[in-house]
């Protein structure tokens, strides 16, 4: 009877987590997205503050002259399991911004510094999308066939396509060098959605080379910041530092979700085993070669 | 309840008889809970309470989401990272609603093909049957309409696709498509109203919970054999069921409990899986994502839609009998509703005289391919309408409609049935017996 069971949660399961999801960024995308090792990964996985730190150091040197991040408050940098930055280090860092109050200067609006209820600015430029939700709106893995099983095993893979996105600028393929116009953008191996000449495709119109044209210039080439504790500054590592750092601004309760999860886990399982040693009792006067023994 | 003989509540207690005279409302939970069910049962009967402990999940937390969510295109996003990041507990009970949906999704489909297999639909439970398609039609309904509400870029685009295949009708498909937004096209209106009949649905649906099951109360569970319960005597009946409280409530609940332990699993380590990464992004009407997908449950349907182009022939068919009425847009939307038409139909398409499959030995083959049917579906709903995809759904689409319309008209003539069990104790004693052959005598558990 479990036997049956469990092959019918089994089923369940399979055809519920094997066949679905995934899907989406299948199609076109002949890119390679590294899969990192991030501290953060599994159901026992935590973020690593020194690292999340480094990367909220790279954001604010290097991303945040173009990029927003305005769904995360300064407040939530002194967050416990996030970068925990101690509280005056964080009422000093949001006073480094200026924000602009609406409610000043008799309703026409002024600026003023930022305090830690405040907000991280909207992106400066037009065209540049707001990281807050970014580690969550990309998925590096997919399939294979559209199965979503390497989502299942490898994770979104949101933080390592933006970890190889930012370590993916390289030279332009001698096809696009030879065009009369150039390409709009930078090439870059990792960005499936750009734009992509006619030049490089081959005689059925695929594509010769992986990824496409980005808009964004290359933001950073490797020692682009020095950190205090001396951490390397190599490309792939500050890559996946700020990558990290934006892991947590998109999904800041993490740490507190997996401790539910684990929680509720075990909690369920132990009940499961009291309900089937209930249900097994209860049921195994009726079972015994059906004569009710009450 | 209904035909099965059973002991029936006794007001004892002066207060009891007072309020039984006024309200007979302990008789009727009485009867609910103690209801004979056959004692036969297998473990694909524990849906009904997945499904009934999913609704009341979806609407505790989606009431209290809904104390911190902003139906405005402007907020709506921000709201709902509101709850995300700001409100005490918000992300998990976001992601048990977000997540629920699919565990609701998950149970009805099993729920659904059980009945299936074991014929649950026949007479006289057609009924059941017919209120449970209902009951998925408004679960589909409700759950489009509740992934609207964050306003990502699915949501928007998603809505975009699906009112208009309401557009698709012939004449008045505008002006419903119009009047279904509120608006030309999906914006404020749409919004503020799928927020509103979000909310409003699964309390219809609650509703129809409680007709259902009245209505199989009335005519008894079906079980793995199809046998009917012996109803001539309160003490033969007996003989083939036990009370619903406590033997299938606690079976119930013990299943529940795995089913919720992979749920939190899911909820706590990977609870964007099942989603969709574009939603993520807020809505935008003039960036059209590359590839707009519905969420899994809605796939084989999908499928079904998408397979029917104008290459196909009986679209070249309808479109050239019907004057081009019928275009292959609108084929689809028939062929995607017709699908689920043919399934709610199933009681009146099936002839055989065995109800359950498993005394059915050609049937069982068809519907193991029916299933299998179902996920292939599912796949290529989810793949890109281009290459070999569309020609499996439409292979997949086709046999979904010749399993209801052709298969189980004719193997009701030419299958001949196995004889079940005479009684549910005789399948229940026969079940047990085989196995206290080869296992040690059951041992009851110390107290």
């Amino acid at each position: 009877m479990f036997h049956k069971f469990i092959l019918t949660a089994a089923v369940a399961v399979v055809s519920f987590l094997g066949l679905v999801s995934g899907s989406a960024h299948a199609a076109g995308s002949e890119t390679h997205i590294e899969d990192f090792d991030f501290s953060f990964e599994g159901p026992f996985g935590a973020y690593d503050t020194n690292q999340l730190q480094r990367g909220l150091q790279v954001y604010t040197e290097i991303c945040s002259a173009c990029h927003g991040l305005k769904f995360v408050a300064f407040r939530n940098l002194h967050d416990e399991g996030g970068p925990a930055l101690p509280e005056d280090q964080m009422r000093a860092y949001a006073e480094f911004y200026e924000i602009f109050d609406e409610t000043l200067f008799e309703g026409e609006g002024d600026f003023r510094t930022a305090t830690p209820a405040d907000h991280f600015p909207e992106s400066g430029l037009a065209n540049a999308p707001d990281l807050s939700l970014m580690a969550k709106a990309r998925a590096g893995f997919s399939g294979p066939y559209g199965s979503g099983i390497n989502q299942f095993l490898k994770g979104m893979g949101g933080p390592e396509y933006i970890a190889t996105l930012l370590s993916s600028y390289v030279e332009e393929p001698q096809c696009a060098l030879d065009m009369e116009t150039p390409m709009d953008g930078y090439y870059n191996t990792a960005f499936a959605a750009g734009g992509y000449p006619d030049e490089c495709k081959g005689d059925h119109g695929e594509h010769l080379y992986p990824g496409s044209w980005i808009g964004m210039s290359p933001p950073l080439y490797g020692d682009d910041v020095e950190f205090a504790d001396g951490h390397s500054t190599e490309i792939v590592d500050i890559s996946q530092d700020v990558a990290a750092f934006l892991m947590w601004t998109a999904e800041p309760k993490m740490m507190a979700r997996k401790q539910a999860g684990l929680t509720g886990v075990i909690f369920l399982t132990v009940l499961s085993v009291l309900l089937y040693l209930t249900n097994k009792r209860l049921w195994a006067p009726h079972k015994a070669g059906g004569h009710r023994k009450d | 309840m209904g035909g099965i003989p059973h002991d029936h509540y006794e007001p004892k207690t002066s207060g009891e008889k007072w309020l039984d005279g006024r309200l007979p409302i302990i008789g009727l939970l009485y009867s609910t809970l103690m209801a004979p069910t056959p004692k036969n049962l297998n473990w694909m009967w524990i849906w009904g309470i997945v499904l009934t402990f999913t609704l009341a999940m979806q609407i505790v937390t989606g009431v209290v989401l809904v104390m911190h969510y902003t139906p405005h295109v402007d907020m709506a996003f921000s709201s709902v990272e509101h709850i995300m990041r700001n409100v005490n507990g918000g992300h998990m009970i976001r992601y048990f609603h977000m997540n629920g949906a699919s565990l609701f999704f998950v149970a009805v489909y099993a729920h659904m093909f059980r009945s299936l297999f074991y014929g649950s639909y026949k007479a006289p439970r057609e009924v059941t049957w017919i209120i449970g398609m209902l009951i998925f039609v408004l679960m589909m309904g409700t759950a489009f309409m509740g992934y609207v509400l964050p306003w990502g870029q699915m949501s928007f685009h998603g809505t975009a696709v699906i009112t208009g295949l309401f557009g698709a009708i012939p004449l008045v498909g505008e002006s419903l498509q119009t009047w279904l937004l509120g608006a030309g096209a999906v914006g404020q209106s749409a919004l503020n109203r799928f927020f509103s009949l979000h909310y409003l649905m699964p309390f219809l649906i609650s509703g129809l919970v409680i007709v259902h099951i009245w209505a199989f109360h009335t005519t008894g569970n079906n079980n793995p054999t199809g046998v009917e319960v012996r109803r001539g005597s309160k003490e033969e009946a007996s003989k083939d069921t036990l009370p619903f409280w406590p033997y299938f409530v606690i079976k119930d609940l013990f299943a529940l409990t795995i089913i919720l332990a992979i749920f939190m699993a899911i909820v706590g380590f990977m609870p964007n899986y099942l989603g969709h990464p574009d939603n993520y992004i807020e809505a935008n009407a003039l960036a059209t994502p590359a590839h707009i997908v519905p969420e899994w449950y809605f796939l084989p349907f999908y499928a079904i839609l998408r397979a029917f182009d104008n290459t196909v022939w009986v679209v070249i068919f309808a479109e050239w009998i019907s004057f081009g009425i019928i275009d292959a847009k609108f084929f689809g939307v028939l062929a995607m509703f017709g699908a689920i038409v043919v399934m709610a139909l199933v009681p009146w398409l099936d002839t055989s005289s065995a109800r359950s499959g498993r005394y059915r030995p050609m049937f069982k083959w068809w519907f193991g391919v029916l299933v299998l049917d179902f996920i292939i579906l599912m796949w290529a709903g989810a793949m890109p309408a281009e290459g070999i995809y569309p020609i499996i759904s439409l292979i997949g689409a086709t046999y979904w409609f010749a399993y209801f319309l052709v298969i189980l008209p004719l193997l009701g003539v030419i299958e001949k049935p196995m004889t079940p069990p005479a009684t549910i104790e005789d399948d229940f004693n026969a079940h047990y017996a085989a196995k206290d052959d080869d296992t040690q005598p059951i041992v009851s558990p110390a107290e």
